[in-house]
């Protein structure tokens, strides 16, 4: 169990007939269908897991089509009403002087949403298709990606946190606008659609990529 | 069910959850961690007095939930104008034009998940702390309070009142409320409690393993 135990070849626990609990990582004879200890439901390989990851993806990458098309601020001040998209937006900071502000949000909500969809993507395909990068390399992307996930959101309070505070009655105010909404269920979508991924395929050996159970 | 004990006695073996690797159960010191050798995955890493202060920490975060929720948030003033806002308005910021889901989305992600994570957490090492066999319902329980983890984004509001600040304080003058504290303060609890919750220590709590 500890580091100490650095083995060379390590026995896989399919390899050994049982099947692991992801909840609280009990083994389980092969075929057991069901954890005793932390009742989750057991599969040695998830098969439909590629499945329910291209399913999500999907529906996370067509949120975010209106989640950039549709204005995500709408600023009303004493005489016009101003609508801006997330790029629009960061366009607009960069030109007043302040592109470092610019770029981190052209960095949050357009580059890790982009390069997540790629990740996930990438790290499906690697499992149908095949690939040269390492699986511990592989792994490592399905960590960041799913820990990023969550950060996401930080776009959406951000909206909240300014509409809810910049109202000035007739001077000024600033209201959210349909890409809020759009954004928020990419977020979860992708979430989602990272969190149905199961990462034991990526370390399964081509011959036994294909499993049964 | 029954014959599962049979040949390969339950609790003799740790399966790595994120590859499959496996390994022989041993008991890990407190303080150490045991990561999985081929993905690097923290298979344990049982902390002293854990139990106890996870308790603690999360009834601190049930009290700062509830009273952020009233407080107030943010105040904002420029030339004679002042409005402030409570976690709940920037919440119902949403309530108009068909946003009205990004309501609920935003209420359970920031407010409900985190409580309700807090008090299954409560729930279910109050008796493992004070040497109690474990409430009915423990398991399901801690296995909620683990698929939760993602969805509680208290943390990240956080940081997204950061960001929002620094937007805001060239245009106004920003008053920070009590809630925005109180909020803080929940924020670094909620990550400390993270740090000390060592799962496979409580399921070896909830139903004990033989380790050699």
């Amino acid at each position: 169990m500890e580091r100490a135990l650095a083995q060379k070849d390590i026995l896989t626990a399919r390899e050994a007939r049982l099947v692991g609990c992801r909840h609280c990582a009990e083994a389980w004879p092969f075929g057991t269908t069901r954890c005793e200890r932390c009742g989750s439901r057991l599969s040695s390989r998830d098969n439909k897991s590629l499945q329910r990851v291209w399913a999500w993806w999907i529906a996370g990458l067509i949120c975010y089509i209106p989640a950039n098309t549709e204005p995500m601020l709408r600023t009303r001040t004493l005489f016009h009403e101003e609508e801006s998209t997330i790029v629009g937006g960061a366009v607009e900071l960069y030109e007043h002087g302040d592109p470092l502000i610019a770029l981190i949000i052209l960095a949050a909500s357009v580059g890790i949403p982009v390069a997540k969809f790629l990740c996930i993507a990438y790290l499906a395909l690697s499992i149908t298709r095949g690939t040269d990068r390492s699986p511990l390399a592989r792994h490592r992307m399905y960590d960041v990606v799913e820990y990023i996930g969550r950060w996401s959101m930080i776009d959406v309070f951000v909206v909240a946190i300014l509409s809810s505070l910049v109202h000035f009655s007739a001077v000024a105010s600033v209201s959210p606008g349909p890409a809020s909404l759009a954004f928020a269920l990419s977020v979860v979508f992708t979430m989602l659609s990272a969190q149905s991924f199961d990462s034991r395929l990526i370390w399964d050996r081509p011959d036994t990529a294909r499993p049964a159970h | 069910m029954e014959d599962a004990a049979t040949s390969e006695a339950p609790g003799r073996y740790v399966v790595c959850p994120k590859c499959d690797a496996l390994y022989r159960a041993r008991s890990v010191p407190k303080g150490g961690v045991a990561a999985c050798v081929r993905c690097h995955t923290v298979l344990a890493a049982p902390r002293r007095k854990a139990g106890m202060l996870i308790i603690c920490l999360a009834l601190a975060t049930l009290i700062l939930i509830v009273a952020a929720i009233f407080f107030p948030f943010l105040t904002l003033e420029t030339r004679g104008f002042s409005s402030s806002a409570s976690l709940l308005d920037i919440a119902l910021s949403f309530s108009g034009g068909g946003l009205r889901l990004l309501v609920f989305l935003m209420l359970a992600v920031v407010l409900a998940l985190p409580a309700m994570r807090a008090a299954l957490l409560t729930y279910v090492l109050v008796p493992l702390v004070f040497d109690r066999p474990p409430r009915p319902l423990a398991a399901p329980a801690f296995r909620m309070a683990a698929n939760l983890k993602p969805w509680a984004m208290a943390e990240v509001f956080g940081i997204g009142c950061a960001v929002a600040l620094v937007k805001i304080t060239d245009l106004a003058q920003v008053a920070l409320g009590q809630a925005f504290w109180m909020f803080s303060v929940l924020v670094a609890l909620v990550v400390i409690q993270d740090r000390f919750l060592c799962s496979w220590s409580v399921w070896n709590a909830l139903s004990p393993r033989k380790t050699s």
